[in-house]
């Protein structure tokens, strides 16, 4: 991840701009994926080079659930609630680990441990219900097993 | 100059007008709510829907954005679109009921209750400001963000614009700040005592309002002799 | 590498490729992204090891999905087509070994009914199906252009090339073929309209955004034969004069935007995308666009927008995009599964593609069967064929006994089906007729565990979320069925929901901006019209008959079945649960959130929910 001073994040924004030229979204994806966030700092920047007023810039990137305004956690946890998902009790896993982690849906931990996402589909239905944790796809899933997962990620933080 | 026939007016009508325009030139009345001459088309509160087509294949379309077109049908205010219209403006209501203009719509239309809870909010998203501020001010200083239900109009950031010049305009033109209804009766929030109106009868009897009072909504009486013939020769076949 | 200027270097290169190849057995491991969810990568790893051990010669092939997906990880072993299902890391020696000695090892084959079914073609799974565009994904390392090329791939665009494109539109109307997507419209008729446009610049847009939650044939073809799609979309813009292409891709399939990438780059490398394609003086470029998360993207105004770096609002029609899209120029927008389906038309001709399916609905549909079924995964199977035939002859019915009640069918934007109506055949206008849409081919088994109220609350949340919020009757609409969907759920509702909620659906349908918003109302309205009795269930009765929304179950450990180990105990999140070791436990209701989790944990099947 790179640092996110000003000037480094102008020269970002300016490489960006260099390889996707006027586009918008692949900019903001660049930028998302790079810092992990969208900072305010960042997409004034973007509205800057590209000429567009700020509130359009602004106005996309909330529109659209891959961009987020504040920074994610360590650990990155989706739980697909796909309709398959739903179907074989996904909702009690987005649940049960939204009590486990005291956050909802969309919010990251008090101690940017954890993110906690859900997703409308991973498209790998005939396994689920799905729970991505740092990228790496468990199927089969239960509200047990995903807070298990959990706790002992927890554990292994805590060990060090 | 393609011909449309509106409420069974045919009409030579400019190319590029849309069936808002036509209609309003015949002095039909059509509500709107997101539309304004002086701003772009946005088509999203739904209210100017009109019915287009013949036969059984008919669809309501927005008569501020729908382009005139050689041979086109259209019926300003059918059952379907009177029926489509009071139930767009109950959700309007319920979202914000403390506004005049859409009180006003209501009593005009006979709206007689609102099944939603209301939710005193002070913005209906119908981007008025949004193009205001963009279009005739030059600014874009205010945007629509997020999307769905999350949906709202604000600045960057919800912070103080740079680009916003405090021209006023957005107030200027907002249907729901503009004025202010204090009247709202707290059981089905509405209110109507702006607008002295009665329920026009028409469509108990016909398919579509039959004269331009239905619109302005002081009507009923030419139709009531119909109506009561109708109620006698059902009494009849009744009593048989 | 040498650039392919005709057709007949083409058929050169494939014969080379042809000669080159190893004429010894293939295991083929299934690795999509749900294999590699279910550890495929290590599958690959151990038998590459094993590969390497043995004296003799086997091939490893690294495939996309085989579309038994409740199989994964899987292999077949060619050129016999074994089916080896469900594999650990520590089976591939023995499985090597047997392949080596050409014989079977039959505790990994497909069991079913009591029986072994060693062969893929006579796996019920697969024999009931017609896989055309989902046939040779087995075969084909999907990262490798070799391997279309030796199966024919590049042929149809070669022969395309010699026809004018007024006889390519004309064969397309010929098949009879609809798009995939959803709507269903004639795709011949879609390019004719778009062939006729004028303009220097025009656009052909593959539209990969594939949202509908439980379908993901898109997500397959993409990953395990993206160059089958790439061929139909080079063919569509040459009939079209489009001059430039895009392939708009979910940002939730990184792997399947992986493979794409390098198949336009080996493409263009061989002289079969970019200029001068095949020598035929045609130029045609594809870029890549990523999806940003947003469902209404899928619909084509929306998605135009997405791709101009706006917020993906819909715009009211007409203009079509085929007269003004993308930047104000002729847009042609195409399903993926549609495209993959003309190199075939191309190659056969629209005679052979219609003469599948039904008097509407010509050729073969992509379904992706998921829920409360066996045999879960992609089925590819020619229009007309039963839903029972789909459900329970290749889905193999209820994995747990529970009676299947209804499939749901389109997503959220279509409807359910009762299991009274499974003879249904599977066309436009029989799935239309009955209340839902073939949509892109989502299909999700649900049975007497799923509460039909709880899918429609489901699916109008969805809904909510994803609506762009620009109109009325949509963003207001979805909001109100939501709240009065989550009373009935609570037991807080009168008998005039079900009125309000009828009344409003019809309004939404009638005058929402786009189709998002056209269908939005479609989920509760089929369950209304065939599951009403769930409805007055809970509102009258109190009651939720399948056992799923909170305010009406609880919880109950059974005294006969608790032998008092203590693990409900330890595990609830709430302290709800009391007893002593090696003694009957019992749940406090009050305390009891109804999380499910002592129903997961317990091993004795003591715990259970009273209705």
């Amino acid at each position: 991840m790179s640092k996110e001073t000003i000037p480094e994040v102008n020269s970002f924004v300016e490489e960006c701009v260099k390889t996707h030229g006027r586009f918008l979204i692949p900019i903001l994806q660049d930028i998302q994926s790079e810092y992990n966030y969208l900072s305010e700092d960042s997409m004034r920047i973007v509205s800057e080079k590209l000429d567009i007023p700020l509130r359009d810039v602004y106005g996309v990137a909330s529109f659209y659930q891959a961009f987020s305004f504040t920074p994610k956690g360590k650990h990155i946890i989706i739980v697909c609630l796909g309709t398959a998902c739903h179907v074989r009790g996904g909702a009690a896993i987005a649940d049960a680990l939204s009590r486990e982690l005291n956050i909802k849906p969309g919010e990251t931990s008090q101690d940017s441990m954890f993110t906690l996402e859900t997703v409308n589909c991973l498209g790998c239905c005939a396994i689920g219900p799905i729970v991505v944790m740092d990228g790496e796809y468990h199927g089969q899933m239960n509200a047990s097993k995903a807070v298990k997962l959990v706790q002992s990620i927890k554990k292994r933080c805590s060990d060090g | 100059m393609p011909k449309v026939t509106i409420d069974g007016i045919g009409f030579d009508a400019p190319k590029g007008w849309t069936v808002l325009e036509a209609a309003r030139f015949l002095g039909i009345t059509i509500p709107t709510l997101c539309y304004h001459e002086g701003l772009s088309i946005w088509g999203g509160c739904r209210l100017c829907i009109v019915e287009i087509g013949a036969g059984g294949k008919t669809k309501l379309v927005t008569s501020c954005s729908y382009p005139v077109e050689e041979g086109l049908v259209v019926k300003t205010a059918t059952q379907r679109v009177i029926h489509a219209r009071k139930v767009i403006l109950e959700l309007l209501i319920a979202q914000c009921p403390t506004s005049k203009k859409l009180q006003d719509l209501a009593a005009k239309m006979g709206l007689g209750r609102v099944r939603f809870k209301p939710k005193w909010e002070k913005c209906i998203y119908c981007g008025l400001c949004v193009r205001m501020c963009e279009e005739q001010m030059m600014a874009s200083a205010i945007g629509s963000v997020n999307r769905g239900n999350k949906l709202k109009i604000t600045t960057p950031f919800d912070k103080t614009s740079e680009a916003c010049r405090r021209c006023g305009g957005c107030m200027y033109i907002c249907p729901a700040c503009t004025v202010r209804c204090e009247g709202p009766s707290p059981e089905n929030v509405l209110c109507g005592r702006c607008e002295n109106s009665m329920q026009p009868t028409c469509l108990d009897v016909y398919d579509h309002y039959t004269c331009w009072m239905g619109l302005k909504g002081d009507c009923g009486t030419c139709v009531q002799e119909d109506l009561d013939k109708k109620c006698e020769a059902k009494d009849k076949e009744e009593a048989k | 590498m040498v650039k392919l200027k005709s057709g007949e270097q083409l058929d050169k290169y494939c014969e080379d490729i042809l000669k080159k190849a190893r004429k010894v057995p293939m295991i083929a491991i299934s690795s999509g992204t749900c294999g590699q969810a279910r550890g495929s990568l290590k599958l690959i790893e151990a038998f590459q090891d094993a590969v390497k051990e043995i004296k003799g010669e086997v091939e490893i092939k690294i495939t996309g999905c085989h579309g038994f997906c409740e199989a994964e990880p899987n292999v077949i072993v060619f050129p016999d087509e074994i089916f080896y299902r469900n594999l650990k890391p520590e089976n591939a020696k023995k499985i090597v070994q047997a392949t080596l000695k050409g014989e079977v090892v039959s505790e990994f084959v497909h069991k079913e009914g009591g029986k072994d079914f060693v062969y893929l073609r006579d796996i019920p799974f697969y024999k009931k199906q017609m896989r055309i565009v989902l046939g040779h994904n087995p075969k084909i390392d999907p990262v490798n252009i070799e391997d279309y090329i030796a199966f024919g791939g590049y042929n149809s665009l070669a022969k395309a090339l010699h026809r004018r494109p007024e006889e390519i539109i004309d064969e397309i109307k010929r098949s009879g073929i609809r798009g995939r997507g959803g709507a269903g419209f004639p795709t011949g008729r879609k390019w004719e309209i778009a062939g006729s446009q004028k303009g220097d610049v025009k656009y052909f847009i593959c539209n990969a955004d594939e949202g509908d939650p439980g379908a993901y044939m898109d997500r397959s073809l993409l990953e395990g034969n993206p160059h089958l799609v790439m061929e139909g979309m080079i063919i569509g813009a040459y009939a079209t004069g489009a001059t430039e292409g895009w392939i708009y891709v979910r940002n939730e399939y990184p792997l399947a935007v992986k493979h794409v990438t390098m198949a336009i780059e080996k493409a263009t490398e061989l002289g079969l995308l970019g200029d001068n394609i095949l020598g035929s003086g045609y130029n045609f470029r594809i870029k890549i666009v990523r999806g940003a998360g947003a469902f209404v993207c899928g619909e084509e105004t929306a998605l135009i927008r997405s791709i101009e770096g706006k917020r993906g609002e819909s715009r009211q029609r007409p203009p079509f995009p085929a007269v003004k899209g993308l930047f104000g120029k002729p847009t042609n927008i195409n399903n993926v599964e549609t495209l993959a389906n003309i190199p075939k038309i191309i190659e056969k001709g629209s005679l052979w593609f219609s003469g599948i399916g039904t008097e509407t609905s010509k050729g073969t549909k992509i379904f992706s069967l998921v829920g409360k079924a066996k045999n879960t995964g992609l089925v590819e199977v020619p229009m007309g064929i039963t839903i029972n035939e789909i459900v329970h002859d290749i889905g193999g019915g209820s994995p747990d006994g529970k009676a299947i009640k209804a499939i749901q069918s389109g997503g959220p934007s279509g409807g359910c089906i009762p299991r009274e109506l499974f003879d249904l055949p599977v066309d436009y206008e029989s799935l239309a007729n009955a209340g839902a849409i073939m949509g892109s081919g989502g299909m999700i088994v649900m049975d007497e565990g799923t509460c039909m109220v709880d899918i429609a609350r489901y699916f109008t949340n969805f809904l909510r979320e994803e609506s762009c919020g620009k109109c009325v009757p949509c963003r207001e609409g979805t909001q109100r069925m939501f709240e009065i969907l989550e009373d009935i759920s609570a037991g807080k509702a009168q008998e005039e929901s079900i009125e309000i909620l009828e009344e409003l659906g019809s309004v939404m349908k009638d005058t929402s901006l786009c189709g998002l918003g056209q269908t939005s109302s479609n989920p509760v309205r089929s369950t209304l019209r065939y599951f009403k009795e769930e409805y007055l269930a809970h509102i009258k009765k109190k009651e939720c008959p399948a056992g799923v929304c909170k305010e009406f179950i609880r919880f109950s450990i059974d005294p006969q079945k608790c032998i008092g180990c203590g693990l409900c105990l330890k595990n609830c999140p709430q302290g709800a649960i009391t007893g002593e070791l090696k003694k009957p436990h019992s749940i406090l209701p009050k305390q009891c959130i109804k999380c499910g989790i002592c129903m997961d944990v317990c091993k004795f099947n003591a715990v259970f929910k009273k209705v």
